[in-house]
């Protein structure tokens, strides 16, 4: 980077300090945090960035640099292939086993036989759907409440720093002892919302409402990790852009639609990409509040029934890398959208 | 097109400090005013009311005889250039030119044509389809002008358009300006901190400093005849000397020796019952190296001899600097005005007078040298108001 500076600067003469700046960061004209920070969290550069000398041009220094990168970082990649890598392998060769440890005679190898077990079987089914339902609902819930919120945060003037914590309460509460609140809320006798809303019935004992109660735990679990990221990319939208916006006619919603929320969408995608990751494995809320009876029970649900309480480490293995493989499809239709969202990428490239 | 009048508009914040304090202002159709002051004076603030982006406390603000204080932003019709220019950065420079007009409904043909329109004014046209972010600064700001003009605005309101381009180009900007405005024709009211670009752009110029209108008047009128010690060293570059001097009889003592009171002087001050002690001010061009005066005109003015302290030749001139013994002047203004200039020796310390000599001088850093002055253009202020009372009302 450094050595392709000066070079640029000189083709170009008589242009101000904007023109000198690499053209594919940089989502705003505000010279601030973004010239330096985007060109800092550009690790990967330096080979794409010397597109015209390529790795032959590489100085000794540049090289040791690298080199110095490398060993930096392998402690840590170590410790990430230990802890991550290992599992993984472990319960892809288990997943094309027969092992279930109540018939440890009968352990052999069977290809996939145990994907076609789970995939043709329908409470693996029912199990994906309500997971998916549970997560598109909750993660849209929560983007707009989320979104309301953060607004709130942003622009509040009064109180600023008690209006954000009381805001963050609910996440900092552990799951399971929230999960326990819910449950007890909405259990018959000792719910103050279940003898509220439902006196005559038992919520949790009915399969809609019971999904229902599921999301509205997760939600308001939730939310405030959701506003505290889009927060974070409110931030990042001037206050000038939306003045200029103002003047330029736009109302309140025309500002929100127009101007804050295109600019804020890399924020927005990473928020929802965390938080679709997060729901689509949803276990502790489940496992509280109906212990997955009438047909609620997510994947991460099933699979723990299958490993741990009926030990058949087979097929439990098969649905862990079926759901590794969902995860990994969501994370990459994010990746490919965001990569389409990020600022410069898209149009002109060079000039 | 409108004319603009701001009506003792006053802007309080809820904290209770006072930003801007009763301006009366009438900005006639088409016309081209800049609001001029050092950081923190009131000017942006005052431009935010202009444009609604900001509640004015009280007073009235009417465009074209309007009541727009209730009136958002969207509803006034104004447009507003930004110092960061504020382009939609996920738009290309064709649809952020084209926002304001989408906003309004304009059907896409008119949209078309006036985008290509104000391209074609701004040079713009082959960066129509370019974003934001792949275009240089002095392009950016041509956008933003852009995207002001695309709509036919009743006023152009400018936050300080220029500053964040380098010298060279904001020279060049600044004149295109200057054309642009002359041509559209519309009602403008520009904020700057920088006297040059002031002077050089306004029809009129409002100088502005802790919330109150020092001065409004034509860029000559406000370096001729300046209201008062603020306006008198912030306009003009380099600034004004300013001198301690006594009244005593018909002469005037100064650092520089004792010198004549012109007769208007004396008519003037004693009109305005002026106290004896004064603070007298005289710009750099009116002095001159003695030796290059023609003999009628030495003899009608007043020369002095000093110590060339340091030297500046800028090619055209030179400018001379002088040390000067005993304390300078103390007036509140000149203290204010240091403040904001950054000149710390204002106060105290060695005064120095700078004097803008002819290229031809002879003078060298540490030699003395005669130095001429005319005392007619002596101008002289009350230290206490601050007040010019050399200046007819």
């Amino acid at each position: 980077m450094t050595t392709t500076e000066p070079d640029r600067a000189a083709t170009r003469p008589g242009t101000g300090r904007h023109a000198g700046k690499p053209r594919r960061e940089d989502t705003t004209p505000a010279p601030a945090g973004t010239g330096g920070g985007g060109g800092g969290s550009r690790p990967v550069d330096p080979g794409g960035n010397g597109g015209r000398g390529g790795r032959a041009a590489m100085s000794e220094g540049k090289r040791a640099e690298r080199r110095l990168g490398w060993l930096l970082c392998a402690p840590a990649a170590l410790v990430m292939v230990a802890v991550t890598g290992w599992p993984i392998i472990y319960s892809i060769w288990l997943s094309l086993h027969r092992y279930d440890l109540r018939l440890p005679d009968q352990q052999e190898f069977i290809g996939l036989e145990n994907y076609i077990v789970v995939l043709t079987n329908s409470y693996w089914w029912t199990a994906f759907w309500v997971t998916t339902l549970i997560t598109v609902i909750s993660v849209a819930i929560e983007l707009v409440l989320g979104m309301a919120l953060a607004l709130v945060m942003h622009r509040t003037l009064v109180a600023r720093n008690l209006v954000r914590t009381v805001t963050l309460i609910p996440y900092g509460i552990v799951t399971v002892v929230a999960a326990f609140s819910w449950f007890y809320a909405w259990t018959p006798d000792t719910g103050y919302l279940a003898g509220t809303f439902a006196p005559d019935g038992a919520p949790l004992t009915d399969r809609a409402a019971s999904i229902a109660i599921i999301i509205l735990a997760e939600v308001w679990k939730t939310t405030p990790f959701m506003a505290l990221l889009l927060l974070a990319g409110l931030a990042l939208v001037p206050d000038d852009l939306t003045k200029a916006a103002a003047m330029d006619g736009a109302g309140p919603w025309q500002r929100l639609w127009k101007v804050i929320i295109p600019v804020m969408k890399p924020a927005i995608l990473v928020a929802l990409l965390f938080r679709t990751l997060d729901a689509f494995r949803i276990f502790d809320n489940i496992f509280v509040l109906t212990g997955g009876a009438n047909d609620t029970s997510s994947v991460s649900m099933i699979t723990y029934n299958n490993l741990i309480r009926g030990l058949n480490l087979g097929i439990g293995s098969a649905m862990s890398v079926l759901i590794f493989i969902s995860v990994a499809i969501i994370a990459f239709l994010f990746v490919k959208l965001f990569g389409a969202a990020a600022p410069g990428s898209t149009g002109e490239r060079g000039r | 097109m409108a004319e603009i009048v701001l009506d003792q508009v006053s802007k309080r914040y809820p904290d209770g400090a006072l930003a801007v304090s009763e301006v009366n202002l009438t900005v006639a159709d088409g016309e081209f005013i800049i609001l001029v002051g050092p950081s923190g004076c009131g000017k942006s603030t005052t431009l935010n009311m202009v444009a609604g982006l900001e509640d004015i406390t009280a007073g009235e603000l009417r465009i074209d005889g309007e009541r727009m204080n209730e009136r958002a932003p969207k509803d006034r019709d104004i447009a507003m250039v930004f110092q960061s220019y504020a382009l939609y950065p996920h738009m290309t420079v064709r649809e952020n030119m084209a926002f304001p007009l989408r906003l309004a409904k304009v059907d896409d043909g008119t949209v078309r044509r006036k985008v290509e329109e104000a391209a074609q004014v701004l040079d713009l046209t082959e960066h129509l389809d370019r974003r934001p972010s792949n275009l240089s600064g002095g392009q950016r700001q041509r956008v933003a002008m852009g995207r002001a003009i695309v709509r036919d605005p009743k006023a152009f309101l400018m936050d300080e358009p220029l500053s964040n381009l380098d010298a060279k180009l904001r020279g060049q900007m600044r004149t295109s300006l200057s054309r642009l405005q002359k041509k559209l024709g519309t009602t403008t009211l520009y904020v700057t901190h920088d006297q040059t670009e002031a002077m050089t752009l306004g029809d009129r110029i409002v100088v502005l400093q802790g919330g109150n209108v020092q001065q409004i008047g034509s860029p000559q009128h406000l370096y001729d005849e300046p209201a008062n010690l603020f306006v008198a060293g912030f306009i003009g570059s380099p600034s004004m000397n300013f001198l301690p001097v006594t009244v005593e009889n018909d002469r005037l003592s100064t650092p520089l020796g004792s010198v004549p009171l012109p007769d208007r002087s004396r008519t003037l001050l004693s009109a305005a019952d002026a106290p004896r002690e004064l603070i007298a001010g005289i710009r750099p061009e009116h002095f001159e190296d003695a030796a290059l005066v023609e003999d009628h005109l030495r003899d009608k003015g007043h020369t002095f001899t000093g110590t060339v302290d340091v030297l500046e030749s800028l090619g055209s001139e030179k400018y001379a600097y002088f040390e000067l013994e005993g304390e300078g002047p103390q007036a509140r203004q000149l203290a204010d005005l240091a403040s904001v200039t950054g000149s710390a020796d204002e106060g105290g310390g060695p005064r120095q007078l700078i004097a803008r000599l002819s290229a031809a001088t002879r003078a060298k850093e540490g030699a003395e040298l005669d130095v001429w002055f005319d005392p007619a253009h002596i101008l002289l202020f009350d230290p206490d108001s601050g007040r010019n009372l050399t200046r007819a009302e």
